[in-house]
């Protein structure tokens, strides 16, 4: 029976270190890319649950992310060449998500630590991958900026500060808007929980974005068998050629 | 009404799009040009990526080019033997043109030798249109209303061998050169992503000295095989046509091209030409400024891996 207490009091420590976990809802999970396809709102909301009262101290702090699939981009710079602005230097950037979205309940360099930053990349400027710029290159960090910048004023790239609504450390809820020009994918969706700077808790899950009917069919097409959509597509041009000719000739007649 | 491209992936107005092809159509239809030096740039700027804009373009412009050529098909405006001579050096020259695309790709200064193509033989072109029908103009004007004598000038293109006798065009010819002309345009539409009647009409004018009715028939026969083959090719290798894309553009563009033939029946050949050629000339000036003034945005972004 003094076993059994031990065990369960031994317990209870074990798992004190995640004393407060998340529970989550999405207004959707799959966002469907349709021809009519203009951008999606999409609401992630949930709950702390915590077995024990709310533990004193610093204030309960939430940190929601959307990823978009990663890719390598290149990122080019044009300088000023015999009178023309030409692309001079190039960085590759590893890897880059197509969309990131960072929501949080207050400024994230109040809330957050340099360490948990690094270890769950959290902002937006830890989350790109640069391995490093070739030596020719003197300042590679501008690269990154600027494709920060860059994706940022598209709307790919969002900071969404006091973006969270959370109440009596309990309920949060935030909104991310999703811009037109998405790329398929899985899109990883990470809830942090925070105490004092540190991450007490972390939840994972992702949105499915697919494209759907006709978009789905073209664009699978276009991929297994390019030889009948590079056809397809002739066929319509030169129909939809002949039919303009053939109803201006009905139209003069 | 936005609309979700499926290759492009972005989301851009239908409407806008349908005009966009509307307007190049009409100046298709007038000009005998694809209008591809055109819709290429003005793709860009709305937000379609390059390589889907090239790929896309080609397609939008064989249904457009159709279109156009019925027209003149009943108009008795084409000569199909000079068409079939052109189509030859078209297609050798489309091969070679993808060739040097890729090579360029590989140093990785394709964007850059694109414009500064587009600004040389716009300029050129452009340029040299301009004089030439400012001055027949001017020579129309002076005879008092009557048109200059009809005299071919013979230069070295009468002197080479292999010649051919073209009807519809009147013309003894070699067919060297027009063969030539075709290899010509098929490397630059290859390259720049357009049908290449802009280069290939002047051509035809100036160096084969064929009559400029004919000429825009002609041209557009030509432009559809080859801008159909270039298509192919990019479907193939680069995935990057899109279909919704193209059905947009040209149902804009085949509306468009009906009725800029009929305007470009009942206007007179010099002031075609010259309408040509400040058009040439703006779209040239407009890419000659991105060249030389500060961008507001010194970076961009592409795909990477193509190392």
């Amino acid at each position: 029976m003094r076993s059994l207490a031990f065990a369960l009091l031994a317990f209870c420590c074990a798992i004190s270190a995640q004393a407060e976990e998340v529970v989550l809802g999405l207004s959707r999970d799959q966002v469907a890319i349709t021809t009519r396809f203009d951008g999606s709102e999409i609401l992630i909301f949930g709950a702390v649950k915590r077995e024990e009262p709310i533990p004193e101290g610093p204030p309960l702090e939430v940190v929601i992310t959307v990823a978009g699939p990663s890719q390598p981009v290149m990122v080019r710079k044009k300088d000023k060449v015999l009178g023309i602005w030409v692309n001079t230097e190039a960085v590759e950037v590893d890897l880059a998500p197509s969309f990131y979205a960072v929501a949080s309940t207050a400024p994230l360099d109040t809330i957050l630590s340099d360490v948990e930053d690094l270890r769950h990349k959290i902002t937006v400027p830890r989350a790109i991958r640069s391995v490093g710029a070739p030596d020719t290159v003197q300042d590679s960090a501008a690269f990154t900026e600027a494709l920060i910048r860059i994706r940022t004023n598209n709307a790919l790239y969002q900071s969404l500060e006091d973006g969270v609504a959370l109440d009596q450390q309990t309920l949060f809820r935030t909104a991310i808007t999703l811009p037109a020009n998405l790329t398929e994918g899985e899109y990883d969706t990470r809830i942090f929980l925070l105490r004092g700077g540190q991450v007490i808790s972390t939840y994972d899950t992702t949105i499915d974005v697919r494209k759907v009917g006709m978009e789905r069919w073209l664009f699978a097409l276009s991929r297994e068998n390019p030889m009948a959509y590079g056809l397809l597509s002739l066929a319509i041009a030169i129909a939809a050629g002949w039919g303009a000719s053939a109803v201006f000739r009905l139209i003069r007649t | 009404m936005q609309i979700y491209l499926p290759i492009a992936e972005v989301s851009v107005n239908a409407f806008l799009l349908l005009g966009l092809g509307g307007l190049v159509g009409v100046l298709s239809g007038m000009f005998g040009v694809g209008g591809g030096f055109l819709m290429t740039p003005l793709l860009f700027f709305i937000g379609i990526p390059p390589a889907v804009a090239v790929a896309t373009e080609a397609n939008q412009i064989v249904a457009s080019s159709f279109s156009g050529v019925l027209a003149h098909f009943k108009r008795k405006t084409v000569d199909l033997r000079m068409g079939f001579v052109l189509l030859v050096g078209g297609l050798i020259g489309a091969a070679l043109g993808v060739l040097v695309f890729n090579f360029l790709k590989s140093v990785g200064q394709v964007d850059l030798l694109v414009r500064l193509c587009y600004v040389v033989f716009l300029g050129i072109i452009g340029a040299l249109m301009f004089v030439e029908s400012l001055n027949a103009i001017r020579k129309a004007r002076k005879a008092g209303g009557t048109p200059p004598p009809k005299r071919r000038q013979r230069n070295w293109v009468h002197a080479l061998p292999f010649k051919m006798r073209f009807r519809t065009s009147g013309l003894y010819i070699s067919v060297i050169p027009p063969v030539l002309v075709g290899v010509a345009v098929g490397i630059l539409a290859a390259i720049m992503g357009v049908g290449g009647g802009f280069i290939m009409v002047p051509a035809m004018i100036y160096l084969l000295g064929m009559p400029t009715k004919v000429v825009v028939g002609t041209s557009l026969f030509q432009i559809i095989f080859v801008t159909a083959f270039t298509t192919m090719l990019h479907a193939t290798t680069n995935f990057t046509v899109d279909i919704v894309l193209a059905v947009l553009l040209l149902i804009g563009g085949v509306v468009g091209a009906q009725i800029g033939t009929r305007i470009g029946v009942k206007m007179k050949a010099e002031q075609l030409r010259i309408l040509l050629a400040i058009m040439v000339l703006a779209v040239c000036g407009k890419l000659a400024l991105d060249l030389l003034f500060q961008p507001s945005e010194l970076y961009s972004l592409g795909a990477a891996g193509g190392h």
